[in-house]
């Protein structure tokens, strides 16, 4: 290798840890910036608030009506975790075990969810949702998360299905087990690490959903996210401090789980399907 | 287990059974919604089977949100997906950089669009701390602007896009044997040559869906578009448009056309990366992990 070239890769080299350098540290001083002004008395245009304060996060509280704000979403996400475990588990199954007549059309059925954004397809669903007065409802908002939520535990429990060994299930069929125990008594076993990562997936990822939840809740059905638009969005009228008081809120909520959820799964989990073996997901 | 033989003669299966309450959920909320809307929009409040699409594409303030969507989600992909193509081939490797990176890109994904935009407020706000460096090692001295404009929303385009983009094209990019690579090395490439030689052709179907993805969900851009953009003029993109018909107007109708057409575009993109994708080597995505 030349010197010249070698000197172009150090630069290029340079070049892109500068970037991700860049990238990260914005991001970092983006978080520390609302986590700044929401302990501030007042702030503006200094590097620094004059004082600090923690009523904010009281302000906060009471004026967006946080308490109720948080046991719908956490009503909402539990209740999707758990439909979207009991739809998707025994889809994946099939799918993974399987061979049958429109195999193929289904997987993709399956797969369009994921495909399409969420505003897309979410603005038809709201219009079918008002029609049943669904929508408004802490129903419909749980319908609609639904959609792209089980859809992801089918990808996610697939590659865990496939490595269980069939002769286990085929043992216990010979000993008489109907398909209900062969779940109960030796697939939820073997996928418990599975079924796991698949429900702190859905988890995080509803938590975070803002435009499906946006489109179909109504004013006592908000999760935390759609109100922190709207505190966002009407941010004239509050003080700023007490709306980033809200998104740290918000923030502590999403990164608590999140880390939780990293214990189990790889990153790249959360935005993709991870075709390596189960057990490499530390 | 597989069904190798007709499966007419075999009798029924029960256990197929269990994708059913699957299917039927999708057919229901998301196949059902999908059609009505599709009729929805051929059946307008007033006017012929077409009026919505005719009020679409010769209205003032609607037919351009396509445009304006297009110039924000096309630069945005292209940034993303460039940037997180050579950055990912650096970390190929498995080391504890790697696990660190990942983990620090996964946070801004699931805090989510919303948070991201009330963060860039005020920091990327005229008065926050960028804006207050800038100005006090007199690197820029003008006003600095670049929220409520075109400039903020392709900025919290990439801060969310850009983990996206590279997460994606690393779980592409370690599912590619590196046995290949290493042969490669044995026969005298340099990882330039193995980028260009083994990776790119391997990766080009991961990049093309990478590429997709990426820009179908930059070119829904809601929450950004409306909190750091300015919504009634340079950033108001489709998907306001929709939301405004439907939820401002009460017009389903129209509302469901825009999604309509919103889809089509987001379609048409679709297929012509795919279509593009098929110049390149075509093959598994995966060669098996090493």
């Amino acid at each position: 290798m030349t010197a010249k070239s070698d000197l172009i890769d150090r630069a290029w080299r340079g070049f892109l840890l500068g970037l991700m350098t860049l990238f990260v540290v914005n991001i970092g001083l983006m978080i520390a910036a609302v986590a700044t002004s929401s302990f501030a008395r007042r702030w503006l245009g200094t590097w620094l608030p004059e004082g600090w304060t923690t009523t904010w996060y009281t302000a906060a509280w009471k004026e967006f009506q946080l308490g109720s704000v948080l046991f719908v979403t956490v009503e909402v996400v539990l209740a999707v975790v758990l439909l979207s475990l009991l739809i998707g588990v025994p889809a994946a199954y099939t799918l993974a075990r399987r061979n049958f007549v429109g195999k193929r059309a289904l997987m993709l059925l399956f797969l369009l969810p994921l495909m399409v954004p969420p505003i897309t397809y979410g603005i038809p669903l709201a219009t079918v949702l008002y029609q049943f007065h669904l929508a408004g409802t802490i129903y419909g908002v749980i319908l609609a998360n639904l959609i792209p939520a089980a859809p992801f535990v089918i990808l996610v429990m697939t590659p865990f299905i496939e490595q269980i060994d069939p002769n286990l299930e085929s043992a216990a069929r010979v000993f008489g087990a109907r398909t209900a125990s062969v779940f109960r008594h030796v697939l939820v076993p073997l996928l418990a690490p599975g079924i796991l990562a698949a429900s702190l997936l859905v988890l995080v990822r509803t938590i975070a959903m803002f435009e499906l939840t946006f489109l179909t809740a109504g004013s006592d059905s908000q999760t935390l996210v759609v109100a922190l638009y709207y505190a966002v969005f009407a941010a004239g009228v509050r003080a700023p401090q007490s709306v980033d008081a809200m998104a740290m809120i918000y923030m502590g909520v999403t990164l608590v789980w999140l880390l939780i959820a990293l214990r189990f799964v790889n990153p790249t989990q959360l935005v993709s399907r991870v075709k390596e073996h189960p057990q490499g997901a530390v | 287990m597989a069904a190798s033989a007709p499966l007419a003669r075999e009798p029924f299966d029960k256990s197929l059974l269990l994708v059913a309450p699957g299917a039927l959920f999708m057919l229901l909320l998301f196949v059902y919604p999908f059609l009505y809307g599709l009729w929805l929009s051929f059946t307008p409040k007033e006017g012929g089977a077409l009026a919505n699409y005719a009020h679409f594409f010769t209205t003032d303030n609607l037919w351009p949100t396509i445009w304006t969507t297009l110039k924000l989600a096309l630069p945005a992909t292209l940034i993303n997906v460039g940037l997180a193509l050579p950055i990912a081939f650096k970390m190929r490797l498995k080391t504890p950089y790697q696990r660190i990176v990942t983990t620090i890109l996964v946070v801004p994904i699931t805090l989510g669009t919303v948070l991201i935009a009330e963060g860039m407020l005020i920091y990327f706000g005229p008065k926050g701390w960028l804006a207050q460096f800038l100005q006090f090692f007199h690197l820029y001295d003008g006003p600095i602007r670049l929220t409520h404009n075109f400039t903020g929303v392709l900025i919290s385009l990439v801060v969310s896009g850009f983990p996206f983009a590279f997460l994606l094209i690393l779980s592409y990019i370690t599912g590619i044997d590196p046995g290949l690579a290493r042969a490669a090395a044995t026969l005298g490439a340099d990882p330039k040559a193995q980028f260009r030689q083994i990776y790119l052709p391997l990766l080009a179907p991961g990049l093309a869906m990478c590429f997709c993805l990426a820009f179908v969900q930059a070119f829904s851009v809601f929450p950004s578009a409306v909190l750091l953009g300015s919504p009634a003029g340079p950033t108001r993109v489709i998907s306001i448009a929709a939301y405004e018909a439907a939820f401002e107007q009460y017009d389903y109708s129209l509302a469901s056309a825009i999604a309509m057409i919103m889809g089509g575009v987001q379609l048409l993109i679709v297929v012509a990366v795919l279509g593009l994708r098929n110049l390149f080597y075509r093959g598994p995505v995966v060669g098996g992990k090493g």
